[in-house]
């Protein structure tokens, strides 16, 4: 049974050291009466010098009870909004003890745990540079209702709380006393003396027990919310947080709105109140409990494993070779050595392997003139890059990923040259995004150890890796590449070696029904604009054109000349006419050339005039009617790769349509999508639309099998 | 009236202490005013597109109450875009003269549907916060003798000779109709319990309320402006009025109105548009007037108004049946019963801002929901709605139950 086991020192000092059931301490339901019980114990003290708080386990404290906050529907609000009252109600009277109270911090203090330590006089950190500090549910749609929005606002001043806040930016011990989250670093073996000792040496100072918004005199870093030049900031942060969230996440605003609210509107109780009923407010929003879903339990079910095949053991890869030192190289490379692993990056000359290995230097400098990295940490990662043109450098590395030119011929004489050079069971990566596996891995003297490794671009930026099991790649590869995928610390996804796998093939479906709409006669700039009001990071149209409209007419020739696709079955032949014929005709390849829906120049972009001429004036379609038609196309896709097995497990689909390829944050994702929607209303919708647009948007088996036997996607 | 404007319905909050104590402190001033006019296009699913402008009354529009905070209200309240607003300042006047405007511009046949009444967070725009030359600017107050209303609401109880007794009894009449009427559930149709996001309810009814208040208790409060008055405000009021040879300092907190947060909302209109959104009118404005007396007493101003509004409504003082002073300070109120010679038996039936609180710009409209409520209860015809105003003023409207 979990305890908060309670120790009273000679000195007078109380020890709360929490230890509740599973691997955390967190703010479930057997956190209130063992923080209640204390409480009391701790005011009925006689001859009480203070307190301190600190955790049995690695980490110090996790956060709230998400799977509680994510049930909570309407009817359920004005119960937590009671109980979220009296937890802040307890943390109240902990900060009004008349004698001091540390948080000893002897590991993460997320959320929740934070909060607990912001209602103590004095936040002590231990040393470790692992430990996580900070308030990150806004990164879950949800805010810190415990107190932490107004109180981190008090203490930091509003512009300094914001990042904290509004992005949920998590810091190290060093980062967060910098930034002013805790009072002290100390090495971990120190933590509890070092408390007791702040404890005797404050006594009877009245200052150390008075929290700065229960001191008169105390004044918020850089002034009241009422202040002309803070009014004119917090209505450029609401504006800038529009522009990021859409409107479509509710939680920055109404953590921005408290933190105006508390810093010099109304008192500190007050605002603590006031912060309650937003953060209730939040829970029953679909919003909410798909990122609670998605971003939380979906990618703690995929980085934890459950795609990776059970029964291998775990590994990891010691020497890394890449092949190609061009964009996705040098950025597999960046990535591989900030992890702690040896890199040979390979070009045919040396020339270009060195410039492969600069772009880790040029990101590292930036780094270190950030004040994130010191030099010698920097030159210690650039050490594990070597830098060649020697086939024979890369001799026993247990895992090669070629990153060479998107061309068959290409990939298989890297593959022929290349491939004995492995350590005995080395692993073959190929990075495509497109190639099929299964046809790769046919040159490969050793196919059962051949496996996709499609990562994205910019690597060092995009957390997101899709491992594509070819035909005979073995469940051991799988899973070492799994293992590999979470020691360079990205979210792997394992997914089947469908054309374009999952991800490719899902965000073309989106693209092309944009083009269609186009091809349609349908205004550019509306679908373009309407596509991005839908929450995805930019515009269709626009989106193309960063990819290259060259680029992806090229892919689906190459997968046409291959047989993988059959251009009879082709579901919108006039969008990829309008592509074909803006390519031959016109030469708009897109934004490398400054030539593709939109013309580019620096004054920034318009759309090309040449579209005038696919343009019908009496094209009529709703607003509603596109943006569904882009959004369902990607749903659908996602379900067919559920379907066809491409995809091992909902979650993989969810976190990787968000984290690779663009899918609205606040929809949780591709298939979380239809359950919010709710699969039987999302199935009429795809009827409407296949009856109106095509049998493109049929419904999938999958879907009416779930919604017969009324079952949601898990 | 060219046109009869008539009253369709009026709507206020519940008042409540205006300091950080104050149960309707966590609330902005833009979500009171909203959740009135939220409240009216769910009781009457009203077309909002169809009313042609907002007025709410508010004497210190700065901050929160800033930047007109009538057209904020009505955006905060997802009303049709096609609603106008604006925010009007007559001192403690501002609700009543929302209600008479949008009564003129209906009258002129300028607008069909209107709705007028006021907004006033005192807790979080504390009084003054809007600055001013009336109070503030000493080459002002020096020349006008602009003396603090309670030195006005002294100088009337000394001129008159309400004595401490007289004004605290009529205090403890307040507060005791006022917590007769509210328990009795006499409020409930007007009073709209203000709620948060999430629907969860913040104030249900007025918690200003005293109900155990006794002369005891009233007996043993200092006077409010007796150290004010010796700094030289009562030597600026005593200029003008040499005859008197000392202000007689009564008032206290216990029997002057309270300082408290609230809205209010009266929905006026011409016959037809009422019938076209298919409202029942309840009452008719009929005459409706604002006069000026001496500045420097300040607070006599409702009397006059009072007769004036029934020489325009060729009706006399027998005509009337039930009188509403605000309750600004008890003196005003003896005053007005005095100039009017009137029975307290029918003026402030159900008390006044003694016991329930004055939110400056929004109390007049609230006395037009009180004294509506209270015809109709009573099955009676006709009320007075007077306050006293900054500056002399006063002002009175007179309606009739249909």
């Amino acid at each position: 049974m979990g305890e908060f086991a309670y120790e009273k020192d000679a000195d007078g000092i109380v020890t709360v050291t929490m230890d509740m059931d599973g691997p955390v301490n967190a703010m479930n339901a057997q956190f209130w009466p063992l923080f209640s019980d204390t409480m009391d114990r701790i005011e009925a003290e006689q001859d009480l010098r203070g307190v301190i708080w600190t955790s049995a386990k690695d980490t110090f404290f996790a956060g709230g009870d998400l799977n509680m906050l994510k049930s909570i529907e309407l009817d359920g609000v004005e119960e937590l909004f009671l109980s979220v009252e009296a937890t802040k109600a307890i943390m109240r009277r902990q900060e009004k003890l008349p004698v001091p109270v540390v948080a000893a911090i002897n590991g993460a203090a997320l959320g929740g745990g934070f909060e607990i330590c912001l209602a103590c006089h004095r936040r002590i950190a231990a040393d470790d540079p692992k430990t996580r500090i900070g308030l990150p549910e806004v990164t879950l749609g949800l805010l810190p209702g415990g107190g932490g929005v107004v109180r981190l606002t008090w203490l930091l001043g509003l512009e300094a709380a914001m990042p904290f806040l509004l992005e949920g930016r998590q810091v190290s011990p060093d980062k967060a006393l910098q930034a002013g989250l805790i009072h002290e670093v100390v090495p971990a073996d120190r933590l509890l003396s070092r408390a007791k000792e702040w404890i005797l040496s404050v006594q009877g100072d009245e200052a150390a027990v008075t929290q700065p918004w229960d001191d008169k005199g105390y004044r918020i870093p850089g002034g009241p919310s009422t202040a002309p030049k803070n009014m004119t900031r917090i209505a450029g942060a609401a504006a800038m947080l529009f522009k990021k969230t859409r409107g479509l996440m509710p939680a920055p605003a109404k953590i921005l709105d408290i933190m105006t609210e508390a810093a010099g509107k109304v008192d500190f109780d007050t605002a603590q109140r006031y912060e309650s009923r937003k953060f209730v407010s939040l829970t029953p929003l679909a919003s909410t409990k798909n990122m609670i879903e998605t971003l939380f339990f979906g990618m703690n079910k995929v980085n934890g494993g459950a795609s990776r095949p059970k029964g291998v053991p775990p590994s990891r890869v010691e020497c890394l070779g890449i092949l190609g030192a061009g964009m996705m190289g040098q950025g597999i490379a960046f990535s591989a050595a900030m992890a702690g692993l040896p890199v040979v990056l390979k070009d045919m000359s040396i020339e270009a392997a060195e410039r492969g290995k600069a772009y880790t230097a040029k990101l590292l400098d930036k780094r270190v003139g950030q004040g994130r990295m010191t030099g010698e940490q920097r030159d210690a990662v650039l050490a594990l890059i070597t830098p060649t043109d020697k086939s024979g450098d890369l001799k026993g590395c247990d895992l090669i990923i070629e990153a060479v030119f998107e061309k068959i011929d290409v990939k298989d004489a890297v593959l022929a040259e290349h491939e004995s050079l492995l350590a005995e069971n080395g692993i073959w990566g190929s990075n495509t995004s497109t190639l099929p596996i299964t046809r790769l891995a046919t040159g490969s003297a050793n196919p059962a150890n051949f496996v996709g490794l499609h990562f994205f671009s910019p690597v060092d930026k995009m957390p997101l890796l899709e491992i594509i099991a070819g035909e005979k790649t073995s469940d051991e590869t799988l899973a070492r590449a799994f293992d590999f995928a979470r020691q360079i610390r990205k979210t792997p996804i394992i997914v089947g070696d469908s054309t374009g796998f999952y991800t490719s093939r899902t965000i073309g479906t989106k693209i092309i029904e944009a083009v269609e709409l186009v091809a349609e006669g349908h205004d550019p700039v509306r679908v373009d604009n309407l596509s991005r009001q839908t929450g995805m990071p930019t515009g269709m149209l626009s989106l193309l054109d960063e990819v290259q409209i060259k680029l992806v007419v090229d892919i689906y020739d190459t997968q046409v000349e291959m047989g993988l696709l059959d251009p009879e079955r082709e579901q919108n032949p006039a969008a990829r006419a309008m592509l074909a014929e803006m390519i031959s005709q016109h030469g708009r390849h897109g934004r490398a050339t400054g030539k593709g829906f939109y013309d580019y120049s620096d004054q920034g972009k318009t759309i090309w005039p040449g579209l005038a001429a696919w343009r019908k004036e009496d094209a009529q379609i709703s607003d509603r009617d596109i943006q569904d038609r882009i959004l369902f196309r990607a749903v659908l896709e996602s379900l067919r790769c559920l379907e066809e097995g491409v995809l091992r497990t909902v979650a993989d689909g969810n976190v990787g349509s968000i984290l690779g390829i663009g899918a609205p944050v606040h929809t949780g994702g591709y298939i979380q999508f239809v359950n919010t929607y709710g699969p039987e209303r999302f199935l009429a919708r795809c009827e409407e639309l296949a009856a109106q647009y095509g049998p493109r948007f049929d419904p999938p088996e999958i879907l009416k099998r779930h919604v017969a036997e009324d079952r949601a996607f898990a | 009236m060219a046109t009869p404007a008539y009253i369709y319905d009026a709507l206020r909050t519940p008042r409540s202490r205006g300091k950080k104590d104050g149960t309707l402190h966590e609330v902005k001033p833009i979500q009171l005013a909203a959740g009135l006019l939220r409240e009216l296009q769910s009781r009457h699913d009203l077309d909002t597109s169809q009313v042609g402008d907002v007025i709410l009354g508010c004497t210190a529009p700065v901050g929160d109450q800033g930047a007109c905070v009538a057209k904020a209200a009505v955006q905060a309240a997802h009303w049709d875009e096609a609603v106008p607003g604006v925010q009007l300042d007559r001192f403690c006047a501002s609700g009543l003269e929302a209600v008479n405007m949008a009564a003129a511009k209906v009258g002129s046949d300028q607008e069909d549907m209107v709705v007028a009444g006021g907004v006033e967070s005192m807790s979080r725009i504390p009084m003054l916060s809007q600055g001013g030359a009336m109070f503030t600017d000493p080459d002002f107050v020096i020349d006008q003798h602009s003396a603090p209303q309670g030195i006005g609401a002294d100088l009337i109880a000394t001129i008159d000779g309400y004595s401490r007794e007289d004004v605290d009894a009529f205090a403890v009449e307040s507060q005791k109709r006022a917590a007769h009427a509210r328990d009795s559930g006499w409020f409930d149709r007007s009073v709209v319990p203000v709620k948060d996001e999430n629907g969860i309810t913040i104030l249900e009814r007025d918690d200003f309320i005293k109900p155990d208040t006794d002369m005891q208790k009233l007996g043993a409060l200092n006077p409010s402006f007796a150290q004010m008055g010796s700094f030289g405000y009562d030597d600026m009021a005593l200029a003008k009025y040499p005859q008197v040879s000392r202000i007689n300092h009564v008032h206290t907190p216990g029997n002057s109105s309270g300082i408290v947060d609230g809205s209010s909302a009266i929905m006026i209109g011409s016959e037809k548009a009422g019938r076209d959104l298919g409202l029942e009118p309840r009452a008719r404005i009929v005459s409706a007037t604002v006069i000026s007396t001496d500045p420097v007493i300040m607070l006599a101003g409702p009397g006059p108004a009072a007769k004036k509004c029934l020489a325009k409504a060729g009706l006399k003082v027998s005509d009337i049946d039930i009188w509403e002073i605000n309750e600004a300070f008890a003196s005003v109120a003896l005053r007005y019963m005095k100039d009017l010679d009137i029975d307290h038996e029918i003026t402030n039936v159900n008390g006044g801002a003694i016991a329930m609180g004055h939110p400056l710009g929004a109390t007049g409209g609230m006395l037009v929901s009180t004294v509506l409520d209270e015809l109709e209860r009573r099955n009676a015809k006709r009320a007075m709605i007077s306050l006293c105003v900054g500056g002399g003023m006063g002002i009175s409207t007179l309606i009739e139950r249909l």
